[in-house]
């Protein structure tokens, strides 16, 4: 290892166990040099972080792989709690709810709950060589009742709602002039501005579905189509792009004014 | 039976799942609801099954002196103290021996694992077994820790929450917001106004930005803020339907190629 990365590191421990201190003997309440620490650490994971923007280099894979055993256990405990204790062990015992202070909820078709703990257990045996297969039959229901699920589901939501969303009236009820054509802004409370809006959210469905077909040659006014199809792609992709920029701005903002006003308490 | 009975199970669980919807019948809607349930209690095994390769991983990371080696270490710890955390608790405000309890225990199961792992064996199994003693006799004699169970407020040990608001939480937002910096690089690559598509792409971007910056003069705020807000809700929601459609129609077939056996690599190979 060489020197400076020595002298780096030690002065890393060096201003984060000074700042551990400082807010320890500054913090009031329960516990101070706890929240100290907590703060700290944050504000460590923050900066180590931060610090690949420069390069990958240890500080960041510290975080990495912190965050990757911390985050797996924080799913498990919650995935235990809320599903066995919460879901499963009310159906299935009186006294091991009442050992794990859940209400026992009655039931005449509790005894099925043995079934998914059977599926869970045939899981398991992916780990052992010989009884892999095993682990099949659990995967054939969740893979079966999830395939026929989101058949149903996305049929419903992502085809048939998003068609009957997009077949509205081109011309809108004839209301008198007055109506017709008054406010005229984009946020289409007009009718004729309602008009536009619908006509434009028609053919840019069309003309995006037409860009996505590949069976035919994008030619001629397929071709045309299918030209207005990637303007309006363009601008939808452009927009995304904006909103996810602002999105993780935001989210900066949130870390610098962590790093400055709860660890560094620069700003008020 | 070992390749067979898997897919015929697929196209009973399927096919039922398809045809429950369009029976309106409440016992159609019981049978659906348990397995609904059933579906989130294996999900949970298959959870321990994902926590089990992690701590393989790291652990056979460790004995072969893989690349990065050391932080698998970390990885374990992070895991242990969490799982620790999430099942034990300090009574009331005392801490007591709770905090040594605890490391005593995480000491316990990563001297465990370096006991598989070293080739000198009995100073690892000596230190395991102190900090095994160690640890059950603050377990049974001490009084300021107990066993952590959920209530409608959650978790109730303050730990728990702390590893999540003070480790997970920063660490997740910084890793979002980093995606800011490389962002901004690509998009100086792609920005540039070389023909009509790329203008598009960078107009449609600056006005939703725009929006949201709240120092322009003129009632330019109000103006962007209108045509963003048009950009989002017409041509970004026609482009955005013609995607869902055909992601709709995409996992409609697959669905269907999976009930009927035609789809058959998710089972693997043997």
């Amino acid at each position: 290892m060489k020197k400076s990365t020595i002298i780096i590191f030690a002065l890393v421990v060096l201003v984060f166990i000074a700042s551990w201190i400082l807010k320890g003997s500054t913090n009031e309440g329960d516990s101070p040099y706890l929240q100290g620490f907590l703060v700290t650490l944050a504000a460590f994971l923050t900066l180590a972080i931060m610090s690949f923007l420069y390069k990958d280099n240890p500080y960041y894979k510290f975080a990495e792989h912190l965050f990757v055993g911390v985050s797996a256990a924080y799913w498990m405990c919650l995935g235990f709690w809320s599903t066995i204790v919460g879901n499963l062990i009310p159906r299935l015992s009186r006294g091991m709810s009442d050992f794990f202070q859940v209400p026992y909820i009655e039931g005449d078709y509790n005894f099925f709950f043995v079934i998914p703990i059977i599926f869970g257990v045939l899981l398991l045996m992916r780990l052992s060589p010989k009884g892999g297969w095993l682990s099949r039959w659990p995967l054939a229901f969740i893979v079966g009742t999830t395939a026929g699920l989101n058949f149903v589901r996305y049929l419903r939501s992502d085809f048939i709602k998003q068609i009957y969303s997009t077949i509205i009236p081109l011309v809108v009820e004839w209301k008198g002039f007055g109506a017709f054509f008054s406010d005229f802004t984009l946020s289409a409370t007009g009718q004729l501005a309602l008009m536009g809006t619908n006509i434009v959210i028609f053919i840019g469905v069309i003309c995006g579905l037409i860009y996505f077909y590949f069976s035919k040659e994008h030619t001629g006014l397929f071709g045309r189509a299918s030209r207005v199809g990637i303007w309006i792609l363009m601008i939808t992709f452009g927009a995304s792009f904006g909103y996810t920029v602002m999105g993780r701005i935001s989210l900066l903002v949130g870390r610098i004014t962590f790093l400055f006003k709860d660890w560094l308490e620069i700003i008020n | 039976m070992k390749r067979q009975l898997p897919f015929v199970l697929v196209f009973i669980f399927g096919a039922f799942m398809v045809f429950q919807y369009f029976v309106p019948h409440e016992s159609s809607e019981w049978v659906y609801e348990f397995l609904l349930d059933w579906i989130t209690i294996i999900g949970i095994f298959a959870l321990a099954l994902g926590i089990y390769s992690l701590y393989h991983v790291s652990v056979e990371k460790i004995k072969f002196k893989r690349e990065n080696w050391p932080y698998s270490y970390v990885t374990l710890i992070g895991l242990f103290l969490m799982v620790v955390f999430g099942f034990t608790g300090r009574v009331g405000d005392a801490w007591g021996m709770y905090p040594v309890f605890v490391l005593t225990l995480v000491a316990f199961l990563m001297l465990l694992i370096q006991t598989t792992i070293a080739t000198n064996k009995t100073l690892w199994l000596g230190l395991c077994a102190v900090s095994l003693v160690v640890a059950v006799a603050i377990g049974l004699f001490d009084d300021t820790w107990t066993i952590n169970f959920m209530t409608q407020e959650g978790l109730r040990n303050s730990m728990f929450v702390n590893f999540f608001d003070y480790i997970l939480i920063p660490i997740l937002s910084t890793m979002f917001s980093l995606l800011a910096f490389f962002i901004a690089s690509a998009a100086y690559r792609a920005f540039r106004a070389r023909n009509l598509l790329a203008t598009l792409l960078l107009i449609a971007a600056l006005i939703v930005m725009l929006r949201f910056n709240p120092y322009m003069p003129f009632g330019l705020p109000a103006l962007m803020a209108d045509t963003s807000n048009w950009l989002m809700n017409v041509p970004n929601l026609a482009a955005q339907r013609a995607i869902v459609i055909g992601i709709g129609l995409g996992i409609v077939a697959t669905a269907l190629k999976v009930i009927l056996g035609i789809e058959r690599g998710y089972m693997g190979k043997g």
